[in-house]
């Protein structure tokens, strides 16, 4: 290290050894430190993405032609052809090192291909015409979850809480031990069958086409209540349990005694020394979960076959949509390294313990 | 030398009066369990002069912390405070509510507790833990501004010893040392008429627990109040305290003046307790005490210390021994002394 610092230094040219300087600075800066180590993790997965199918040894062209061949009842003749023209169109006929280059330079431009299901669309189409249902849905909800199983819990898990309190958030944890889906069964059946007070199924009326107006909005909001309270009512518990679970810890450390023995007022003890550090598993638990609701529901958008990713990644499986089923991954695998990553740069400002010396 | 004059002219300054500042009668903190009443705390009396140095020793799981933290009503359930009193500045503590006790903390009495561990909120500025404890005690009517208390936490933080910008620090920024003396500068921020420091030093390397003795008695003095110091190293007690009470048991055995107590223990623990220390003139193996202390729950019949106790005889395995006075300001629960009973 000395030993490079000192040859920047001999180095006649000044304009270079202030740009190698600025580079190194940079570097070590924690924030961009970070944003490299998200970019490795992506480019690491979505290598293995690349690599795992083509472990496999089979020529999905010629699996998927032989396929169709025999469902209906084809002669086989040409079918080397048609798949050497497949395989050329898909660019498979090249070198694997042209094709890894290929795969990433499309990735950079977030190009993630065709669909084959839905031949022609793009798959950033399908993916992100979904995803704006499931980060709607989930986003919102995993929010209020949060914001309310985490104050459940923190009274919850407060000795000088009033009596009654217990008796209102119990049966929330209790919801936690049912299923999503079979929750979402139950309100359909309950509000949608019997009540007709709710729509049954979908993101918004069928003969309807998405716009901004305040019919369509109120539509989309009448058919997300069931889901959301699905998803919600089994989430909160978690969330409960949890910081339940961090207050009890809470409790016994000394700076909470040395609050009591400093004569607080019982707010701010509960606020700023109680909450405020159970409240800090709480938030990384939180950036976990922001990172996978991008897969959606699969279970809950199924039971209400709401237009989220984690439909679409069902319908994709079920017709072998290869692309498709990539391109989710790819999200899913960004969306998790990006949460992990502004988890990495935002903690800092809610713990700091954590934080960085530059 | 008579003992008053002892405890008045042991240390350098020491301005104990003759006014009460703390009188604890018959104070029993009781844990109720599944198995039975675990008395941690039993029947325990002594009286604090203001001004006065008080030391409570005593092994682990005596009762010393225990105690201390009844004094604040800081029990914890299934713990209660039984029976007794504990009577402040003419005021008994057990009888205030919820909220005259919580006004009384830090500004009438503060704890400073062993502030090299986890004492402070670890997400806190220093500032802000200097400081909330003035905001929570305002009246109503009063305010302070933010200017104000900036500058009251940098006051504190010199008057400890400290540099004022460690203010601007977190917990984790300092050195075991600086956040005992952290926890003594809370402690005084409202300038409590009796400070109750619990193992204020352990944790600490010598060195460094003499620079903070000296500040908790420095402090100690400036603001005429009495101190009540819980800990089990004999060594310190006895340079710091005018008093020290041994607590054996849940039980305090004995009690008075340092000197006194250090030149002629009464009590056969204390006497035990005394000849275990390590000397520094003579080379030979460390002498402890035979036997465990009983466990609370199920006490004997008669003394506490009567298995252990080289001087036991029949009467010890009876009744419990009262408090008995044996000189002035000198109380011992042994039978041993019942015929000189002087009181």
């Amino acid at each position: 290290m000395t030993e490079q610092t000192q040859g920047i230094e001999n180095t006649p040219n000044p304009v270079l050894s202030n740009v190698f300087r600025i580079i190194s600075a940079v570097l070590s800066n924690f924030v961009v430190r970070r944003f490299f180590f998200f970019l490795f993790v992506v480019w690491l997965a979505s290598t293995v993405i690349f690599i795992i199918p083509r472990l496999s040894g089979q020529d999905p062209v010629k699996e998927k032609l032989l396929l169709e061949a025999q469902r209906g009842g084809a002669i086989q003749q040409g079918l080397d052809e048609m798949a050497k023209h497949y395989q050329k169109r898909f660019g498979l006929d090249k070198p694997i090192w042209v094709q890894y280059g290929n795969f990433l330079s499309d990735l950079v431009r977030f190009d993630l291909g065709t669909s084959i299901a839905f031949f022609p669309r793009t798959v950033n189409d399908i993916v992100f015409e979904s995803l704006i249902w499931t980060l709607g849905l989930m986003g919102t909800v995993t929010v209020m979850a949060f914001t309310l199983g985490t104050l459940a819990g923190a009274v919850l898990g407060w000795p000088r809480r009033p009596g009654w309190v217990q008796y209102v958030f119990m049966p929330l944890l209790t919801l936690a031990a049912i299923p999503q889906y079979l929750l979402g069964m139950i309100l359909i059946f309950i509000f949608a069958f019997k009540l007709g007070w709710l729509p049954l199924f979908g993101g918004y009326e069928p003969a309807t086409l998405p716009n901004l107006s305040f019919d369509f909005v109120v539509d989309v909001l009448r058919h997300a209540i069931l889901p959301a309270f699905a998803i919600l009512f089994s989430v909160v518990g978690f969330w409960a349990i949890g910081m339940r679970g961090m207050m009890i810890n809470a409790q016994g450390e000394d700076y909470m005694v040395q609050a009591d023995a400093k004569g607080l007022k019982g707010a701010r003890i509960f606020m700023r020394y109680a909450v405020r550090n159970a409240l800090l598993p709480q938030v990384t638990g939180l950036a976990l979960v922001l990172g996978t609701i991008i897969t959606g529901q699969v279970l809950v958008e199924r039971v209400f076959s709401y237009p989220g990713i984690g439909d679409i990644l069902f319908q994709a499986i079920r017709l072998s949509d290869f692309f498709v089923i990539r391109g989710i991954v790819v999200i899913i695998i960004v969306g998790i390294a990006g949460a992990t990553f502004l988890l990495d740069v935002l903690y800092p400002l809610i713990d700091p313990r954590i934080r960085v010396r530059n | 030398m008579s003992t008053e004059q002892a405890i008045t002219t042991y240390r350098e300054g020491a301005r104990i009066t003759d006014v009460d500042s703390l009188v604890v009668e018959g104070l029993s903190v009781y844990y109720e369990t599944e198995d039975g009443t675990v008395k941690a705390v039993d029947d325990v009396s002594f009286t604090l002069k203001q001004g006065e140095r008080f030391a409570l020793v005593g092994e682990s799981g005596s009762g010393k912390t225990t105690l201390a933290m009844a004094l604040m009503r800081l029990t914890r359930p299934p713990g209660h405070i039984a029976r007794g009193s504990v009577t402040l500045n003419n005021r008994d503590l057990t009888t205030l509510t919820e909220d005259e006790m919580r006004q009384a903390r830090l500004s009438e009495l503060a704890l400073v507790p062993q502030g090299a561990m986890n004492s402070l909120n670890p997400v806190m500025r220093i500032e802000r833990q200097l400081t909330d404890g003035i905001v929570d005690h305002l009246a109503d009517d009063e305010s302070i501004t933010k200017k104000e208390l900036s500058q009251t936490a940098r006051d504190l933080l010199t008057r400890v010893g400290l540099r004022p910008e460690v203010a601007r620090l977190y917990p984790h920024e300092l050195s075991g040392g600086m956040k005992q003396r952290v926890a003594m500068a809370i402690g005084i921020s409202l300038r409590p008429s009796l400070i109750i420091a619990d193992e204020p030093t352990s944790a600490l390397d010598v060195v460094v627990q003499r620079q903070i003795m000296q500040t908790l008695g420095r402090l100690q003095e400036g603001l005429d109040a009495s101190i009540m110091l819980v800990g089990h190293d004999m060594g310190l007690v006895a340079q710091f305290a005018d008093t020290i009470g041994v607590m054996y048991a849940g039980k305090l055995v004995e009690v008075g003046p340092v000197e006194d107590v250090f030149g002629d223990p009464k009590h056969p623990y204390t006497k035990l307790l005394i000849q275990s220390l390590p000397s520094l003139q003579e080379k030979k193996d460390f002498v402890g005490i035979p036997g465990l202390p009983p466990l609370l729950i199920h006490l004997p019949q008669g003394c506490a210390f009567e298995d252990r106790c080289p001087s036991r005889f029949g009467k010890c395995t009876g009744a419990v021994p009262e408090k008995l006075s044996v000189g002035a300001r000198r109380d011992v629960a042994c039978f041993l002394y019942e015929g000189e009973g002087a009181s």
